[in-house]
């Protein structure tokens, strides 16, 4: 597809005839070959999908595109489907009927149940539109002529594509009649005279003169061809002698040869047939025989064959057919002689044979059984063991070389013969062969025949072609359908006649018949979509390129595969029942462009499910059904996302339960998604399900599984979704292959936890899912974070090959009367599900200065993006309205169409009719409609006093300050500084090293110790980095590339000027007053247990229990670290004595991606976890020199007793930042005190306040490896701004008049961002003064001042009346 | 930093990875290369119907 050139518009999908499952729909849909992903996909063109040429085509000896005409069949474009047949075949319905159809030999439908019945499709075509109005497409006539000596397929192809070629040719037929073995060796039953010489039509249509009685030989020479002027000859003349038995008495009346019998039944209508006839010979020309006799009279026929039927050359269908009309066939014998009473026939004598070795043609040889001798009592015999050419006419002709068997020796690829300017083909080169292999080389002919004409080397390029390991479409998933069988004459019709037999297709039986094609190649090539593409962006000869590329990194963002069910089909039925189906499937059931428009149904009977089982982990911490060991990170919370959505989605309430081991909810606000859920009625089971049984009828599934109590429980659901996790993908461990990158035990892209992005090679770097099972803020992270060590690579050679991007210059609207064009968006069935666009537009025509109005289907689509853009230009629009969703994620995107259509960004105004108005009013849509006709209404008035605004540039600083020297925070000075970033950094305390200093292994188990040494070392020595330790920030003011940060260090005040802040303040672990800590010796928290078990050296056991103070009410979030952390101690200590008795006591274990691989080891060395709930938390006592720990296990459903030496707390983290560093910037903190990311999805890193970032536990609990890669995210964002002259500010902020002003200072108090100060004016006294910089628009100020003298640009006082007077009006 | 290098940068995935990667590459001056299999960016991301735990809408 030409990109630049496809509108996106669709006219190519409507009209392609391949329907392939859609990916996008996980095969829950259908689409075309020729597709767009999906709806909104950038870049917005189509695409077309193909692979190796299909089988069919391969097979077939004139290369016919068969894939295309069964699928043009297949829709009842018979036309098309006979232009592709007659691309490299003009006899179509010929073919179509005595074809041998090696194709279906070939056909991929085999191994799923029959052969597509593919010739049988050819002759519907041409049974459906005559091949005669076929248009055939000629070169311009040429001056050279061609003589063809034979008008059999191989003479009447060579003609018709030399026609095509622009080369005229007379073809001389020794017969009365053209048409050649065509005519004279096939029965009419098989193949009617009109079928023969309509097509034979086709040829003499394009001007190719065939001249009948009109034989080479003594008064037609070769020369006198030449002399004739004829440039070329080519022999055509075929094979029409039959072979001789070879056998006593052969040439006595009552024998004849087939091939002379049916000549003559041929050309005249009748022939000797006797009583008792018999055929000797097992191929076509044999059944030919015996069936035309059987229609003649002859009262008993029979065949002779020495193999056996498997054998047999034959058609299979003729054979039944013969076997049908009363012909036997006498297997394994052989004729010996002849049998002569006066002068004629009487009988036949043969003997019996059996099967010796496989001959040079693999079949097996036939031997005489000796004394097997019989008589068969005959008064015809009918030798049809074989044909050769008749060379007699060729006697003279020098220069031609002739094989052993008779045949006229040709260069296998151009055909020509030795003799200057004669080719050959068909039989009379190849011995008796088909029809398309006839057809094949005339056609082969007619290129050497041009290029001996230009001439041109005639073999050079057309070696053929041979696939190694071809890829097609899978047909795994292929329902069995058998083959249709074709209608037939009744055999009681046949006798004394010779009509057709095989009665063709009728319409609906082809077309379903050709819906059975697997369309191995997925496009046809039937290139309608070519024709349909008005913009002519559609080329199917496009070749796939190489291209080298110079880069200075790479970065693998590959992904992994989706775990795949069919693997355990006999535990999850998901093959062989619909209802049981993947959470990414369910996740198309519930979106509103998926398959079943975001109804919740389920697809066995499009009824809404009302219960609905999750089970979590399918295909994750499955060491024994699937190898795959690790957690997938993610299932959890999409599963619990999943029950919420489709509760919502729910008319009639809906029952969700989640099937799980652990719930692993360990992110930021995950938890709390979690308990609402509970509250909103999901239920959470902790069982595996041991078995998956289909009800019958219903199909619903039966569940088996043993409830935490114990019990065995059998509860019956509609439809069951199995939380998939994620698996390497096959091709990313090719491609690690292919880049000599590492991979882990998993598959996974290999990496340390102090280097989280970077891979075993120099220059690679990794980020998301191949590196790891991990959620979409945590790839997002790593992406970042990639950037950054690409970018560290890369600083000296920054900017050297960006490309700007250029926008039209910007027209002046200024004094213009408003034109204003409204653009109304259906956003899918999002809005025009639900309202009534049409009416919307029609009604947005109406309204005062709106000079155009359109409807779009995805108003946000790049192609519908390009149209506005010329729509704009055209109409000279001044203002533009798109009603559609939210300006916060769409309105920079049209503000940018403006742009490109040179008007001012800010003549753009949205009105938001579908998160206002469709979306909350689904169920009234009357109202809905009328709701948005106001909206609309509203955001036209107001748009007509809208004004073109500047941005504001502001020069950027490009120091940086770092908060905090952590692990974080010395990543990030560290990586700024190698970037060529000056860098302070600040930490409060006097050393560097932050909470990792804690930390002696991670759970990868790299020393941390070393690492940090190494660390603080590197950060220290670099001259780029000045370390402040000791040192607070105070206070801070400025704006995104204009910091001004007050330090202070003891007693001394130092201000920093820099562009961006990184913010690392980390986070530390709580202290408790439960389970006795700071009362009882024994009683540690976090790392403080290794210098216990220093002090208690002999203990025997030790208590672990998680949660402590966590997912509670005092830290409702999970510390996301410390399930990984004790498991870590446990091993530990198991190590170094594996006697010591271990306990974890815990909630869940939250041990998630690769660091399940802990859990698992834990669990074999015999760490024994014992779950608790909040209700029934461990009580400890201390029992005289130990500790007691009560618990209930779930389990055994009993309270346990655990004496302990030591007992060990995982109390919660919070984040160390403190008040004056998130106020200094700004920065909001969650309800858990976290700072919080600009969004929580999509920009993990970046502050609320731009030029702010985050990293580390100042974010949320997270362990090394998230916290390096955080920061050096932190960094690459950072570097977004730093590496600019300057930054662009919205303009949409206040503007103060000075003149009104009184200088009152209320707006300076009501400001929250510090972005006006008072100033005094010379004359005047203090007046207020903006800081455009600092401004966020937010018009508090404008409201605050008792003058009227701040106006909001972009929201001005004309503009919001306007608006609320147009609401008002229609209320 | 002696020797020469080239200033542009190949990722691998058009998916929420290699789109962020590619986009922070390019904002800080750098040439990307973004290389995806299929036929449009967006990756696995791209199916999904809302987004944990915020409920927005993917696209």
């Amino acid at each position: 597809m030409d990109l630049s050139k496809c509108t996106s518009c669709g006219d190519c999908e409507a009209v392609c005839p391949v329907e392939l499952e859609s990916g996008y729909e996980e095969g829950l849909a259908t689409r075309k070959a020729i597709y767009k992903k999906y709806t909104q996909a950038i870049p917005g063109t189509y695409c077309i999908e193909k692979t190796d040429t299909a089988p069919c085509k391969l097979a077939c000896p004139a290369g016919i595109n068969v894939q295309g005409y069964v699928q043009m069949v297949k829709v009842g474009n018979y036309k098309r489907a006979l232009e592709i047949i007659m691309e490299d075949l003009p006899l179509p319905g010929i073919l179509g009927r005595v074809c041998p159809h090696g194709c279906e030999d070939a056909c991929r439908r085999c191994s799923v149940d029959d052969p597509l019945a593919i010739r049988d499709l050819k002759r519907l075509a041409a049974d459906r539109f005559d091949p005669r109005e076929i248009e055939i497409q000629c070169d311009p006539e040429r001056d050279e002529k061609v003589a063809i000596i034979g008008s059999g397929p191989a003479g009447l192809s060579t003609a018709y594509f030399l026609a095509r070629r622009g080369i005229k040719s007379t073809i001389f037929e020794s017969l009365p009649e053209p048409g050649g073995m065509l005519r004279v060796g096939i029965p009419e039953h098989r193949l009617p005279r009109e079928i023969l010489n309509k097509e034979i039509e086709i040829i003499t249509n394009l001007g190719v003169e065939i001249k009948t009685n009109s034989p080479l030989g003594p008064d037609l020479s070769i020369d006198d061809l030449k002399n004739q002027g004829y440039k070329a000859v080519y022999l055509a003349i075929g094979a029409h002698k039959g072979i001789e038995l070879g056998v006593p008495g052969e040439n006595v009346n009552g024998v004849r040869q087939g091939v002379d019998f049916l000549r003559e039944l041929s050309l005249t209508g009748k022939t000797e047939v006797g009583k008792k006839v018999v055929i000797i010979g097992g191929g076509n020309v044999a059944i030919d025989v015996a069936r035309s006799a059987i229609r003649m009279g002859a009262e008993e026929v029979t065949i002779v064959y020495r193999r056996t039927r498997t054998e047999m050359p034959a058609f299979d269908e003729e054979i039944e057919a013969s076997l049908d009309e009363g012909i036997r066939i006498n297997y394994l014998a052989a004729p010996q002689e002849i049998v002569v009473e006066d002068g004629r026939v009487a009988g036949l004598r043969c003997i019996k044979m059996e099967l010796g070795d496989a001959d040079s043609s693999g079949r097996r040889s036939p031997i005489p059984v000796p004394g097997s001798e019989f008589e068969l009592d005959v008064d015809q015999i009918i030798p049809a063991i074989g044909q050769k050419p008749d060379l007699s006419c060729l006697e003279e002709a020098a220069g031609l070389e002739f094989s052993r068997w008779g045949t006229i020796e040709v260069n296998s690829i151009s055909y020509a013969t030795d003799y200057e300017g004669v080719f050959a083909g068909g039989d009379v080169q190849t011995g008796p062969w088909t029809v398309i292999g006839a057809v094949a080389s005339g056609k082969e002919a007619a290129e050497s025949i041009q290029r001996y004409f230009d001439g041109v080397d005639m073999v050079e390029g057309r070696e053929p072609v041979t696939l190694d390991d071809p890829v097609y479409r899978p047909y795994d998933k292929e329902p069995v359908k058998h083959r249709l069988q074709m209608p037939e004459l009744a055999v009681e019709k046949r006798a004394g006649n010779f009509d057709q037999v095989e009665l063709g297709y009728t319409e609906e039986q082809g077309q379903e018949e050709a819906g059975r094609c697997l369309n191995c190649s997925y496009c046809c090539d039937c290139e309608l979509c070519v024709e349909a593409c008005l913009p002519g962006a559609v080329n199917h000869r496009d070749q796939a390129l190489e291209k080298e590329i110079d880069v200075g990194a790479v970065i693998l963002t590959s992904g992994t595969d989706v775990f795949d069910p069919d693997k355990l089909e006999e535990f999850y039925l998901y093959k062989s029942n619909p209802n049981v189906m993947t959470s990414i499937e369910f996740e198309r059931i519930l979106s509103a462009t998926g398959p079943t428009s975001g109804h919740l149904v389920r697809l066995s009977d499009e009824k809404e499910p009302k219960k609905i089982a999750w089970l979590q982990c399918v295909g994750s911490r499955d060491q024994n059904q699937c190898d795959n060991g690790y957690c997938s990170s993610v299932c959890c919370m999409y599963a619990i996302k999943e029950t919420v959505i489709a509760q919502e989605h729910s008319h009639n309430g809906l029952e969700c339960s989640i099937f799980n081991m652990d719930i692993r909810t360990f992110g930021k606000d995950y938890e709390r998604y979690y308990e609402r859920s509970k509250e909103q009625g999901v239920r959470y089971v902790q069982a595996r399900v041991h078995t998956i049984s289909e009800v019958p009828e219903s199909r619903n599934l039966n569940l088996h599984y043993v409830s935490e109590a114990g019990e065995i429980i059998e509860e019956e659901f509609d439809l069951v979704v199995l939380s998939v996790g994620m698996e390497p993908a096959k091709s990313a461990v090719e491609l690690a292959g292919d880049l000599d990158i590492e991979l882990n035990q998993y598959n996974f892209v290999k990496t340390e936890d102090v280097s989280p992005v970077t891979t075993s090679k120099p220059g690679i770097y990794v980020a998301g899912v191949i590196q790891g099972p991990k959620d979409i803020p945590h790839s997002i992270m790593e992406a970042s974070a990639a950037a950054c060590s690409a970018g560290s690579d890369l600083a000296a050679a920054r900017g050297s090959l960006v490309k700007e991007r250029i926008f039209p210059e910007e027209i002046n609207v200024v004094g213009q009367e408003p034109r204003i064009g409204v653009f109304v968006c259906n956003c899918g069935i999002n809005i025009g599900g639900i309202a009534d666009v049409p009416s919307i537009v029609e009604y947005a025509k109406s309204l005062p200065n709106v000079v155009y109005t359109e409807e779009n289907l995805f108003s946000c689509s790049q192609d519908t993006q390009e149209k506005m853009v010329e729509t704009i230009k055209e109409q000279k629009l001044n203002r533009v309205v798109v009603a559609a969703c939210s300006p916060i994620t769409h309105e920079p995107l049209f503000q940018e169409t403006m742009k490109d259509a040179g008007l001012n960004p800010f003549l753009f105004e949205m009105a938001n009719i579908r998160n206002q108005c469709t979306w909350v009013h689904s169920s009234e849509k009357d109202k809905a409609t009328e709701k948005a006709k106001d909206l609309v209404k509203m955001s036209v008035a107001r748009s007509a006093f809208l004004e073109p605004l500047d941005y504001l540039t502001v020069g950027v600083n490009n120091p940086v300050l770092v908060v905090g020297g952590g692990v974080s925070g010395m990543t990030a000075a560290l990586n700024f500084a190698e970037q060529g970033f000056a860098t302070t950094l600040v930490e409060k305390g006097m050393e560097l090293g932050g909470s990792a200093r804690q930390i002696k292994k991670t759970w990868k188990g790299a020393d941390v110790g070393s690492y940090l040494d190494e660390l603080i070392g590197q950060v220290e020595n670099h001259t780029g980095i000045n370390v402040m330790k000791g040192a607070e920030v105070v206070n801070a003011k400025g704006f995104v590339g204009n910091f001004e940060t007050e330090v202070k260090i003891g007693d001394l005040k130092k201000t920093i000027r820099h562009g961006a802040t990184v913010v690392a303040t980390g986070g530390q672990a709580t202290e408790t007053g439960e389970h006795l800590y700071g009362q009882n010796p024994r009683v540690t928290r976090w790392h403080d247990l290794e210098q216990n078990l220093e002090k208690y050296p002999d203990a025997e056991s030790v208590v672990f229990i998680q949660c402590v103070g966590s997912r509670d009410e005092s830290h409702p979030y999970c510390s996301k670290i410390c399930c990984t952390a004790s498991i870590n101690q446990a091993l530990e200590i198991k190590e170094k004595n594996p006697e010591t008795n271990v306990f974890i006591l815990h909630r869940d274990i939250r041990t998630y991606g690769e660091r399940e691989s802990v859990y698992q080891k834990a669990r074999e060395k015999g760490v024994v976890f014992i779950k608790y709930s909040p209700e029934r938390k461990p009580v400890v006592t201390e029992a005289g020199d130990k500790l007691e720990v009560k618990i209930f296990d779930p389990v055994i459903q009993r309270e346990m007793v655990i004496e302990t030496d030591l007992l060990n707390l995982a109390t919660a983290i919070e984040s160390s930042a403190n008040e004056t560093v998130t106020s200094a910037y700004k920065l909001p903190v969650n309800a858990d005190k976290f700072v919080m990311e600009a969004h929580a999805k999509l920009r993990p890193v970046d502050c609320a306040t731009d030029g702010v970032y985050i990293c580390g536990m100042a974010h949320y609990p997270k362990p090394l490896d998230e916290s390096i890669a955080q920061a050096q995210a932190a960094v690459s964002r950072a570097i977004n701004v730093l590496s600019q002259q300057s930054v662009a500010v919205e303009p949409i902020v206040s503007q103060i008049d000075q003149e009104l002003c009184i200088g009152c200072g209320l707006c300076v108090e009501s400001c929250s961002f510090s972005a006006i100060e008072p100033e005094k004016v010379e004359g005047k006294g203090i007046r207020a003064k903006n800081i455009s910089a600092l401004c966020k628009g937010c018009g508090v100020c404008a409201v605050a001042c008792p003058q009227q003298a701040i106006t909001m640009k972009h929201f001005n006082n004309d503009q919001i009346i306007a608006s609320i007077r147009a609401g008002k009006s229609v209320a | 930093m002696t020797k020469d290098v080239v200033g542009s940068v190949m990722v691998v995935g058009g998916g929420i990875a290699g789109m962020q990667s590619a986009l922070d590459l390019a904002n800080s001056g750098y040439y990307v290369y973004l290389v995806e299999e299929s036929s449009a960016i967006g990756g696995v991301m791209s199916q999904l119907d809302k987004t944990f735990p915020t409920n927005d809408c993917t696209m």
